[in-house]
């Protein structure tokens, strides 16, 4: 079983691998690089809110701050934005700190109202610093490398090293404790799980790799803007999509989403012209209604109890 | 010095005129929050749909904003329903590992209006105007627009009626049973997916109410939403879940913070205010909202 | 020093007080039933001893420690497990995930929680149902694996709270079986009932509490026939 799935994973990065000496065009490369942004993203949302249940709103927070790291480095001090591949992560834990700290006081839907809240708060703040972030005006950058090709690669190791770290975390005593708490509070605390803690230690790594996805992002496409890297309804909430289309709380679902969001996105947009968000925004609405776990959470519900008839377990009731 | 106090006492009353419409959009938001323990992204874009209802009566129809909001309401109530029985009220049944996919469904919700209208309008800043929309009452030098009084006076003759719906009608108070505790109204014989169909379709319509009298004094555009939407939030948190009165209270509040602000702050700070505000309360001032936390 | 104690346990809420001025001690391996009628304060005496709330005033100590300023998932830590009243499985964790979240208090291994788990499960006789998912679980078996949880973090005194309400007859009868099995491993218990019943069998010693005072502390046969017990759970008429 551990083979199969093993083989699986090798033959998909395989194919991820190759995947540019085939699709040539640049058109579609730069989709493939969106989506390996995008599933980034939702990797590491996934671990604080799939997982531990902690629903995040507010994750453009350090997204932005990753981006503006890498931008604000090359604004001021005229270094490489690619320093903030390192820099930016550091500062999104940075801020993930205090973040955690205010809204892990609340539970449930007041968490994800707090991450929100704390969420625009940065985007008006890095709106409003005009001296130093530019403000609306934003950071465009000359990008020193344009080849699709090297950024797809960049871009699929920073995909690998966040699944691998992430899926290590989860098969942990941290992962258990995680379900735990999102399973229900008390019973956690009840059994001696710090729950704050744990939040804690889920909180940092999805910040430091939605960090790191912010700053590929500005050394990607060279211009960023508080509305764009900040934005509520365009970051924060399409990530929390992304997972859910593709299936919370599994390792493969956050990519799977991507790549069908974006693909479906920009299949939309070039042959639906206006309505295109319309038609994104039914699909969303039917994917909650009819897909609560996302595709490969319904996969694995699916192959769950195929599993347990071939074993017999079904067991009395 | 008398300038600067004529100044003051304009941003306190225009301030609190404004405020009370914003009650009203957020009197809605609070009812649907308290009964269906659901936060509604969808509610700002409720508010839009109920302004175009009485803009599109009022540009085509001729059909003044005051009366075309009797047109936008139940629209809007009729919209909230069928939201609720046919998308919400699905999600009751469906086992998700996040209980926030109600929220996410609020966002498509949200998403679906705005792009139809946009679709239908696209997105061109409209506006209303009315022959009185640009006349003023004086108060001493302290000039007062007339919109701005007629729209508090209609949002706080509102206000009553509702809470005298919720206290002293059956169905008012099958409203509020539910939304203090669900399972006990359903033992006590609430049919409570009626309840919470028509709590949404009240909820819309307020929304539709409050947006209405707002029109003569905001632009209207598709995202015109979002505002209201954050600004709802914020007054519900406020005042202490599901109370009318908080609601009512916490919206003159933010009107005022927001006058106050946008006179004696830079706008661009103004709504990073509401935010900090909402925030504290969230942190500090529990007491309404321990209802809704879910142990 | 007794093994656990409580003194002058006082927990207000607002106006309301929910426990009283209440002491008492538990010594080792022993089984102490707390009883009383609905709302007399029991749950809320669990709540005190493992930190879900703060106490107003009073102390406790455990094994020679005061605990009554621990943060709640200290308790766990320093040996005092606990079950709720209204069971809080962990629903979309088997029931082999369940025991084996509690298992890794003392552990950081997989392979060790799994192992230790397995013990605990074939403990509780729930072999058969190891892989299956807690939201699916009748009642008996989610109240069975609520204590199964708390074994696996290895207490030395294991708070029951309400373990047998709502069982049948004969889930009430394996219950106690079991309860009887964890004494005899070396935990010493503090159960909670309501039941008078169940209670009688399987305490060592039962308090009764009413409005979150003691009205008796004593052997089951005493408590029982004492005058103020047959008052709080019959009425006057029968006193």
């Amino acid at each position: 079983m551990l083979n199969k799935k093993m083989l699986m994973t090798i033959a998909f990065a395989l194919i991820a691998v190759a995947l540019p000496l085939v699709i040539k065009a640049p058109y579609q490369q730069h989709i493939l690089i969106l989506v390996l942004i995008w599933a980034t993203m939702g990797t590491a949302w996934n671990l604080l809110s799939g997982y531990a249940g902690q629903v995040s709103f507010g994750h453009a927070a350090f997204f932005g701050v990753g981006a503006y790291s890498a931008g604000l480095l090359t604004l001021h001090l005229g270094l490489s934005p690619w320093w903030g591949l390192i820099l930016g992560p550091v500062m999104a834990m940075l801020v993930a700190l205090p973040i955690g700290a205010i809204a892990f006081r609340l539970r449930g839907p007041y968490f994800a109202l707090a991450t929100l809240a704390l969420g625009e708060i940065f985007r008006l703040v890095f709106l409003n610093t005009t001296n130093f972030t530019n403000g609306a005006k934003g950071i465009l950058i000359m990008p020193a490398i344009t080849s699709k090709v090297f950024y797809y690669y960049v871009g699929l190791g920073m995909l690998a090293v966040t699944v691998l770290v992430v899926y290590l975390i989860v098969h942990s005593k941290v992962g258990f404790y995680l379900v735990s708490i999102r399973e229900d509070q008390d019973a956690a605390t009840s059994l001696g799980i710090p729950t704050s803690l744990y939040k804690n230690l889920a909180l940092l790594p999805s910040a430091f790799f939605t960090g790191l996805a912010g700053a590929f992002y500005m050394n990607y496409v060279a211009f960023i803007e508080p509305n764009i890297v900040f934005n509520l309804t365009n970051i924060s909430i399409m990530v929390i999509l992304v997972v859910m289309l593709g299936g919370v709380a599994t390792t493969w679902g956050p990519t799977i989403g991507a790549a069908l969001y974006i693909i479906m996105g920009e299949l939309f947009r070039t042959t639906l012209g206006p309505a295109n968000v319309l038609v994104f925004g039914v699909i969303v609405c039917l994917i909650i209604m009819f897909l609560p776990n996302g595709i490969a959470g319904e996969l694995d519900i699916l192959k769950r109890i195929t599993q347990r008839k071939k074993a017999g377990l079904s067991g009395g009731v | 010095m008398e300038d600067m106090w004529i100044k003051f006492g304009q941003t306190v009353i225009c301030g609190i005129l404004l405020g009370g419409m914003y009650s009203l959009i957020a009197i809605g938001m609070t009812l649907i929050m308290g009964v269906m323990k659901i936060v509604n992204l969808a509610h700002g874009a409720l508010v839009m749909v109920g302004m175009y209802v009485t803009y599109v009566c009022a540009t085509y129809y001729g059909i003044d904003p005051y009366i075309g909001m009797f047109i936008a309401m139940p629209v809007l109530f009729l919209l909230g329903c069928l939201i609720q029985k046919y998308m919400i009220n699905r999600l009751v049944e469906v086992d998700s590992i996040l209980p926030e996919n109600q929220v996410l469904l609020t966002v498509g919700i949200m998403l679906v209006l705005t792009e139809v209208i946009r679709l239908i309008f696209n997105s061109d800043y409209r506006s209303v105007t009315t022959s009185y929309s640009s006349e003023a009452i004086y108060i001493g030098a302290m000039s007062i627009s007339v919109p701005l009084v007629i729209g508090f006076i209609i949002a706080m003759a509102f206000t009553f009626l509702l809470h005298m719906f919720l206290t002293n009608t059956d169905l008012g108070k099958s409203i509020r049973a539910t939304a203090q505790d669900r399972d006990a109204a359903v033992y006590m014989g609430v049919n409570s997916s009626k309840i919470t169909m028509i709590t949404f379709g009240l909820g819309a319509a307020l929304a539709a109410a409050g947006g209405s009298l707002l029109l003569p004094m905001f632009y209207l555009f598709p995202d015109v939403g979002h505002l209201f939407t954050a600004k709802s939030f914020i007054i519900t948190i406020l005042g202490g879940l599901g109370s009318t009165w908080g609601a009512a209270i916490g919206g003159l509040i933010i009107g005022l913070a927001e006058s106050l602000g946008a006179t004696y702050i830079s706008m661009g700070y103004k709504d990073v205010v509401g935010l900090v505000i909402f925030l504290l309360v969230l942190l500090f001032l529990p007491g309404g909202i321990r209802s809704l936390v879910k142990r | 020093m007794s093994f656990f104690e409580a003194k002058s346990l006082t927990k207000k809420f607002g106006g309301l007080t929910a426990v009283n001025d209440l002491s008492f001690s538990v010594e080792k391996g022993e089984i102490f039933g707390i009883i009383g009628p609905n709302g007399s304060g029991k749950t809320t005496v669990f709540n005190l001893i493992s930190r879900f709330f703060p106490v107003t005033s009073g102390e406790i100590w455990f094994q020679d420690k005061r605990i009554d300023a621990l943060p709640a998932h200290e308790i766990c830590k320093i040996g005092i497990g606990r079950t709720f009243q209204v069971v809080k499985p962990l629903r979309r964790m088997t029931v082999q995930e369940n025991v084996m979240a509690g298992a890794f208090l003392r552990t950081g291994s997989i392979t060790n929680a799994r192992h230790r788990a397995e013990e605990i499960i074939n403990f509780c006789n729930m072999d058969n149902y190891k892989l299956r998912e807690a939201k699916g679980l009748p009642i008996p078996l989610r109240k069975r694996l609520e204590i199964a949880r708390a074994l696996a973090t290895e207490p030395q005194l294991l708070l029951l709270d309400e373990t047998c309400a709502g069982l049948n007859p004969k889930e009430s009868e394996a219950a106690i079986e079991l309860i009887r099995r964890i004494r005899d491993a070396g935990i010493t218990i503090i159960i909670i009932e309501h039941i008078m019943k169940v209670m009688m069998g399987i305490s060592d010693r039962i308090l009764a509490i009413n409005f979150g005072k003691e009205i008796a502390l004593g052997k089951p046969q005493e408590v029982a026939n004492h005058p103020e017990v047959i008052k709080a759970y019959l009425g006057d008429a029968y006193a």
